[in-house]
């Protein structure tokens, strides 16, 4: 047995375009996903993440390159024969089937002598609470119910992995994330392994063993839900997941791991610490994580400190939205509310002078793309 | 003013629009228990029951009473003749097209090829091209080829080919097609790809995956293009003029040769018949389409 349950290898996958041109869906994609991890493919729409699952489950053929499941090169072979399945972003339940034809039509299609069948489907529905709803109709149930009845009709049939295209899109924001501690949990609890597709990256970073974050077609990084957001490795992850500021700057200094950035708009250096390979000379970008800076209302005596002006507060309860203007910049710093206090001398006010201060493990330099 | 109260114009014109549509289908259900023979004037029912006897034209006693003419018509042989004529075309044609219409609407809507527009037009343009200009375009075809193969083949006598049953259910077959894939196009569309994709990724090869999953979904849109075909089919007149031949009579056909010599009740005792069985079957169609609409 493989060690790894899904393998992409160089996968491209081009389609034509009405004016008789190809774009590249993926783009030479390559990527692991190890036995029983929560992997997810996450990016914006367009980015290749759907395609890509599309690949795997074999609604599409790649152009060129290969997919493994279970070791396994999947070649040309049709959905029918892979060992995997598919939770859709529509669900795509059997309008014309009730609850229980739809999570038995999997194993029907094995031909699973009747008594498992319904043995099974009994298990299936217990397992994602819907015992008792076995004769109604798709269109009877409510979004939610629907999305389990879909997760029942996959994992009934034991896959090697189970692919999920959004399947939580459509539901509305409670209920979305009662569903994502449902599906990890039922994820740990049956030991498949998921390949997740989702533009959200909250939902990746909530559920993931490991993202692959894509764009235009590329996997630009794969890693734990930690390394992504502490360390993006280029300007695009870590404007994607999350929020952050960016200031441009050229690089005057490295020592180690701390680089030294001239900002431009700042007239002055700050010391960072390299997230990706950079050259004394390069022109880089500063990445500041708004919860990981701090407002001081003094200057400092230390480095990493600018003074600027507060342009705008926003205050959202558990956080006070602070936006300084830095030389031009407009930065975004979350503070905490710590305390429990109506004292407006708590709060800063808008146009009062303050300064900012980022402790050098906080500035990510990455290089520009 | 209350919204919900209905203005006079509104029961006006629906009473009319009732009365135009079936003040004649009345009219003709009365004139099939008419006691006159030619059928201008009511002369009033045919009340006595027993042996026929006829007084100057008009019927006044039958063994059937009232339904005397619906007795009539059912002793007439070539009556029976002509009905199954009717349903074994009807038949035939409303299946084969209906078989043909679905596959074509449904792979216009799937398949993006060349001539992909062409096909369409050319499959609708039938429906808007006049029946005569069909009916003898057919004729013209088939009597050339005949005429053709007759003579390539050295045929001679009765295995001549000719004019008959079977060329009636090929044109209608012709015409009925189009229309078949209109309405199961307009089911498809719409129609969610994904669930093709969800039978097939849980193991239904594309055989299965049809028969299980499209075909049951878009089954309203098929029965009510198979409805249409057969409609079309009982009560085409002009296309099946012109390519039945000999014994091979329809209907429609034989009532119009009955009206070309004498208009008797017989004619409505028919067409009361036939009326019925139609609504019985649009009735029919209608429970089971709107039990199948989700």
């Amino acid at each position: 047995m493989s060690e790894f349950s899904v393998e992409l290898r160089d996968v491209v996958k081009k389609f034509p375009t009405p004016e008789g041109g190809e774009v590249f869906a993926v783009n030479h994609v390559t990527m692991q996903i190890k036995n029983g991890e929560f992997f997810s493919m996450l990016g914006p729409s367009g980015c290749g993440k759907t395609t890509s699952l599309r690949t795997i489950a074999g609604f599409e053929w790649p152009t060129s390159g290969e997919i493994y499941i279970e070791g396994e090169p999947m070649g040309h072979r049709p959905p029918y024969l892979r060992p995997v399945n598919t939770v859709f972003q529509s669900y795509a339940l059997f309008p014309h089937m009730s609850v229980a034809e739809n999570v038995a039509f999997g194993l029907e299609m094995e031909k699973t002598p009747k008594q498992e069948i319904k043995r099974r489907v009994g298990e299936a529905l217990e397992m994602v609470k819907l015992t008792g709803m076995e004769r109604r109709n798709p269109t009877q149930l409510s979004g939610g119910q629907r999305q389990r009845v879909a997760l029942a009709r996959s994992l009934v049939k034991r896959p090697k992995v189970l692919l999920l295209d959004e399947p939580l899109g459509a539901l509305d924001l409670k209920l979305r994330k009662e569903m994502q501690l449902e599906l990890k949990a039922l994820q740990q609890e049956v030991g498949i392994t998921f390949v997740y597709v989702t533009h959200d990256q909250e939902e990746a970073l909530t559920m993931s063993d490991r993202i692959a974050v894509m764009d235009g077609g590329v996997v630009l990084q794969v890693g734990k839900p930690v390394e992504i957001y502490e360390r993006p490795n280029c300007r695009f992850v870590a404007d994607f997941i999350g929020e952050t500021n960016f200031l441009d700057g050229e690089v005057r200094a490295i020592d180690g791991d701390r680089v030294t950035v001239y900002i431009p708009r700042l007239k002055d250096e700050l010391v960072g610490t390299k997230a990706s390979p950079v050259r004394i000379g390069e022109q880089v970008v500063v990445s500041l994580r708004p919860e990981k800076t701090r407002i001081i209302e003094n200057k400092a005596k230390m480095g990493n400190c600018f003074s600027g002006k507060v342009l705008n507060i926003a205050y959202i309860g558990s956080d006070t939205r602070v936006f300084v203007d830095l030389g031009g910049v407009s930065l975004k710093v979350w503070e905490q509310n710590k305390i429990s206090t109506l004292d407006p001398e708590a709060y800063y006010e808008r146009g009062e002078q303050v300064w900012v201060v980022v402790m050098p493990e906080n500035a990510l330099v990455l290089h520009l793309g | 003013m209350n919204p919900h109260r209905r203005s006079p114009l509104v029961v006006v014109s629906t009473a009319l629009v009732y009365f135009f549509l079936y003040m004649p289908i009345v009219v003709l259900f009365l004139f099939a228990f008419n006691s006159s023979k030619t059928n201008i004037l009511f002369e009033g029912f045919i009340t006595q029951v027993g042996p026929t006897e006829i007084v100057s034209g008009n019927v006044i006693q039958s063994p059937c009473g009232p339904f005397h003419w619906f007795c009539e018509l059912a002793k007439n042989v070539e009556v029976r003749n002509a009905t199954r004529n009717t349903l074994t075309i009807a038949l035939i044609s409303t299946l084969t097209s209906t078989i043909i219409g679905t596959f074509a609407a449904i792979a216009l809507q799937r398949y993006k090829f060349k001539l992909r527009t062409f096909s369409e037009v050319s499959l609708y343009i039938p429906i808007v091209i006049p029946e005569i200009v069909m009916g003898i375009g057919i004729l013209v075809l088939f009597s050339q080829l005949f005429t053709l193969l007759n003579s390539a083949l050295s045929l001679i006598g009765d295995s001549q080919l000719t004019l008959g049953l079977t060329t009636v259910i090929v044109s209608h077959i012709a015409f009925s097609v189009p229309f078949v894939a209109l309405v199961v196009r307009a089911r498809l569309h719409g129609f969610d790809q994904s669930i093709e994709e969800a039978a097939m990724d849980l193991g239904a090869n594309e055989l299965v995956t049809f028969w299980r999953v499209t075909l049951p979904t878009i089954m309203p849109g098929v029965l009510s293009g198979a409805l249409l075909a057969f409609t079309l089919s009982l009560d085409d007149f002009v296309i099946t003029f012109f390519t039945t031949g000999p014994g091979a009579s329809t209907l429609p056909i034989y009532v119009y040769g009955l009206l070309r010599r004498i208009v008797t009740p017989q004619v409505n005792a028919l067409s009361a018949v036939w009326i019925l069985i139609i609504f019985v079957a649009v009735f029919l169609t209608q429970r089971l389409q709107s039990r199948q609409a989700y």
